[in-house]
């Protein structure tokens, strides 16, 4: 029963870092239909952002307080891979809009090799561990066999940051104009288009959004693990995509959802099956889900048109 | 970005070519504000620190605000004069007079190709002045022919039958695996075991292609890209029978058809007279792969115009009407999984077989990547465009590494290898952007009624895959 709510904690703190990739996923998803294969490495890139804007805060600024120090880091993280989907959108998809299917996936893939080899040669292979900024820990209450159910200050940051986010995030999307413009998108983008709603700049949008939700999720992971480095990418997208179909790719709550479940299954199976064999449960979770339901949780199934 | 249509007076055209360029620059200030400009380092006391590198920022700011102010300023010009003249050609262009020089080409190219790659050895024995000299130029070939032969398997999937297989490499373990564990475990020599591994392969690529045959385009490349990690993850952790992580040592050397490369009496050197030499091997490797690569081009080649190809193509076209026009597309993307796979699976009985020791690391999903990089910069569907751009990007680095004025240019510790993937990932989006039907890319329909006419590229909308 300990181990049981001990790993239920785990996980759904796993599960937001999970679930705030997701949403670039299924957002940009939704609105172009394109699988961004390069989100794991931006979210990867997000987290090198932080690491290094933590070295400069406490290191050189010599800010004392953990909150202001990583409230920082994560606007500067924000600012910063925002800036890079930007530049990414622009540079690999836009120029692709009309092109055949699978050109969009295969510069994905080109973006993604290069985003991680980018950071590789400007910071290095080796992995980046930096002494943890949050190391309090709340015990909940110890079970008759002496095992402790304890929450730390780490998740509960996590888990707070996530769900203020989501809220603002879930504001913008349902109440703004700029939301309205991006589900028009989503729906049509021709009759959008027609109606003035400047598309170009509505899928700008969504990837600045989605960067920028990727880096909050790489200074949480940064927080959480300590330690990043340049290969960081590519499994925690695949797991984010996987949510992304689990929860039903292009429906936001969905994206969250699957996050949530990837990461509680993940942490259950690492604690009562075989933690060697994880990372091949998150694989053919995605398999599993892709073959037999390919519209997810939440999503509605595709209609194919002719 | 800017796409300004007309041609304005040459001052505004200047002045907004410089904006252009500034911004470009200013963009490129904010990407490389922390990562490039701070390095990470470890320090003694095992703490990380950084080291400011302003002038390496200054250096990209400036070479982007140089290419987008060339490409703003110069594109425009470009741009407007080609569309003059494209007007003033107007549409028969389209129609006969297109293979001219390119067709020209590739139809000198396979030739000089051939004849290059069977004088290779003969080549780089004669520069080098001897036969153990000129171990690292015929490596080198080895590993390059390797590539063009996995670039071909793959060839069969991506570009024939427009099926995007991002774990190939999965099908490259299976034949490796299957030699090795065959040849350590049972005995089984080379030549039984590489046909046999090929079957294998083929199998696998059967039960994995079975599941995704219902899944189109982007979901058919992530299931592929699962099962590629789930078998390299299950190779990793299935210590009993693959070793895990440390991989399969001493897997048998491949004999002469029988005789085996061995000094003494009865091997290769004693049975045709020749003094012996560890190279004799190589040699031999060379021309078996050369072989084995040949082997996958003629039979994709006569396969092509087989009804099995047309209905590959038919297939990367467009599924819907192939569909509505009776073909089986579960069986023919099956055999297109299968075949691909089945070279693969060659390929990876070569591959343990030369190596003598093979470990799941050398078949990660970036391997995966290289091969489809190799496909889509060679064109998608074109034999030589593969060829070449295996040269390229296998043989490129490994050359740039031996220039020794780049070394003197760029500093000691100067790798391009820690380039190369890169420079991979860059040219596969560049690829996309300018050109998606490849370098080389000119796209003959297989089938003609009455005359031939030769369709460039750009004016083949692909469908659905």
């Amino acid at each position: 029963m300990e181990v049981f709510v001990q790993q239920l904690i785990n996980g759904l703190t796993l599960g937001s870092i999970y679930g705030l990739i997701a949403i670039g996923y299924t957002m940009v998803f939704g609105i172009i239909g394109m699988v961004n294969f390069a989100h794991g490495d931006v979210f990867m890139l997000s987290a090198f952002v932080a690491l290094i804007a933590f070295l400069v805060v406490t290191a050189w600024l010599g800010i004392g307080s953990i909150a202001l120090a990583l409230f920082i880091v994560m606007i500067v993280a924000m600012l910063v891979t925002a800036l890079w989907g930007w530049t990414i959108e622009r540079v690999a998809y836009r120029p692709l809009r009309g092109s055949f299917r699978l050109a969009p996936l295969i510069s994905a893939i080109g973006m993604s090799i290069f985003l991680s080899n980018f950071v590789q040669v400007a910071q290095g292979a080796r992995n980046k561990p930096i002494p943890p900024m949050v190391q309090d820990v709340i015990v909940l209450w110890t079970g008759p066999t002496g095992y402790t159910v304890a929450l730390s200050y780490k998740q509960i940051i996590i888990m707070a940051v996530t769900a203020v986010l989501l809220t603002i995030f879930w504001y913008v999307v349902q109440k703004t104009s700029l939301g309205r413009a991006q589900r028009a998108c989503e729906q049509d983008r021709k009759m959008a288009a027609l109606l003035g709603i400047d598309v170009d700049r509505t899928i700008s949008l969504t990837f600045v959004i989605g960067a920028a939700l990727a880096a909050v999720a790489g200074t949480m992971y940064l927080l959480y693990y300590g330690v990043v480095s340049f290969a960081d990418g590519f499994v925690p997208g695949v797991k984010a995509f996987t949510a992304a179909v689990l929860g039903g790719i292009g429906s936001l709550p969905g994206a969250v959802l699957g996050g949530l479940i990837i990461g509680l299954i993940e942490t259950m199976w690492s604690a009562y099956f075989s933690i060697e064999y994880k990372d091949v449960a998150a694989f053919s979770i995605l398999a599993i889900v892709l073959i037999f339901m390919p519209s997810g949780i939440l999503g509605r199934p595709e209609v194919e048109k002719v | 970005m800017t796409t300004r249509t007309g041609a304005g007076p040459a001052g505004s055209d200047l002045a907004a070519a410089l904006k252009d360029g500034a911004l470009g620059a200013l963009v490129m200030l904010g990407l490389s504000v922390p990562i490039i400009l701070l390095r990470t380092d470890q320090s003694q006391a095992n703490e990380l620190i950084l080291r400011p590198r302003i002038g390496l920022v200054l250096i990209f700011c400036a070479l982007i605000f140089i290419l987008r102010f060339t490409l703003s300023y110069y594109g425009v010009k470009w741009r407007t004069s080609r569309r003059i003249k494209a007007q003033g050609e107007a549409l028969p262009a389209v129609a006969g007079a297109r293979p001219t020089w390119k067709a020209r080409l590739s139809s000198l190219a396979l030739p000089a190709f051939l004849g290059i790659a069977v004088t290779y050895p003969l080549l780089a024995v004669i520069a080098n002045g001897g036969l153990d000299p000129s171990r690292y130029w015929i490596d080198l070939g080895i590993l390059i022919l390797t590539y063009v032969m996995l670039g071909w398997g793959l060839n069969i999937v991506v570009g024939l039958a427009g099926l995007l297989d991002l774990g190939y490499v999965a099908f490259y373990a299976v034949g490796a695996y299957s030699y090795a564990l065959l040849a350590t475990k049972f005995g089984l020599s080379f030549w039984i075991c590489l046909p046999l591994a090929g079957i294998l392969a083929a199998f696998w690529g059967m039960l994995l292609g079975f599941p995704v045959l219902r899944l189109r385009g982007d979901y058919l490349a992530i299931v592929t890209l699962a099962f590629g990690e789930i078998i390299r993850l299950v190779l990793i952790n299935w210590v009993d029978v693959t070793g895990g992580a440390a991989g399969i040592y001493s897997i048998p050397r491949a004999s002469f058809f029988g005789i085996p490369f061995t000094a003494g009496e009865g091997g290769f050197a004693a049975t045709f007279g020749l003094e012996f030499s560890g190279m004799h091997r190589i040699v031999f490797f060379y021309y078996l792969i050369l072989v084995l690569a040949l082997v996958t081009n003629f039979v994709t080649m006569r396969l092509k115009r087989l009804p099995v190809g047309r209905a590959w193509e038919a297939l990367r076209e467009d599924e819907i009407a192939c569909r509505s026009l009776g073909i089986n597309t579960t069986s023919t993307k099956l055999t297109a999984f299968a075949i691909g796979a089945m070279f693969g699976g060659f390929a990876g009985s070569f591959f343990a077989v030369r190596q003598g020791f093979i470990s799941p690391e050398s078949f990660n999903f970036l391997e995966s990547a290289i091969i489809l990089a190799i496909v889509v910069l060679g064109g998608m569907g074109s034999q030589v465009g593969v060829a070449i751009a295996a040269v390229v990007l296998v043989g490129g680095p490994e050359l740039l590494r031996n220039l020794g004025f780049m070394r003197a240019a760029l500093g000691d510790s100067f790798d391009p290898n820690e380039f190369r993937l890169l420079l991979f990932g860059l040219g596969m989006v560049a690829m996309m952007v300018w050109r998606p039907r490849g370098l080389i890319s000119h796209r003959d329909p297989s089938v003609v009624l009455k005359e031939k006419k030769a369709i460039s590229g750009s004016l083949v909308k692909e469908g659905h895959g």
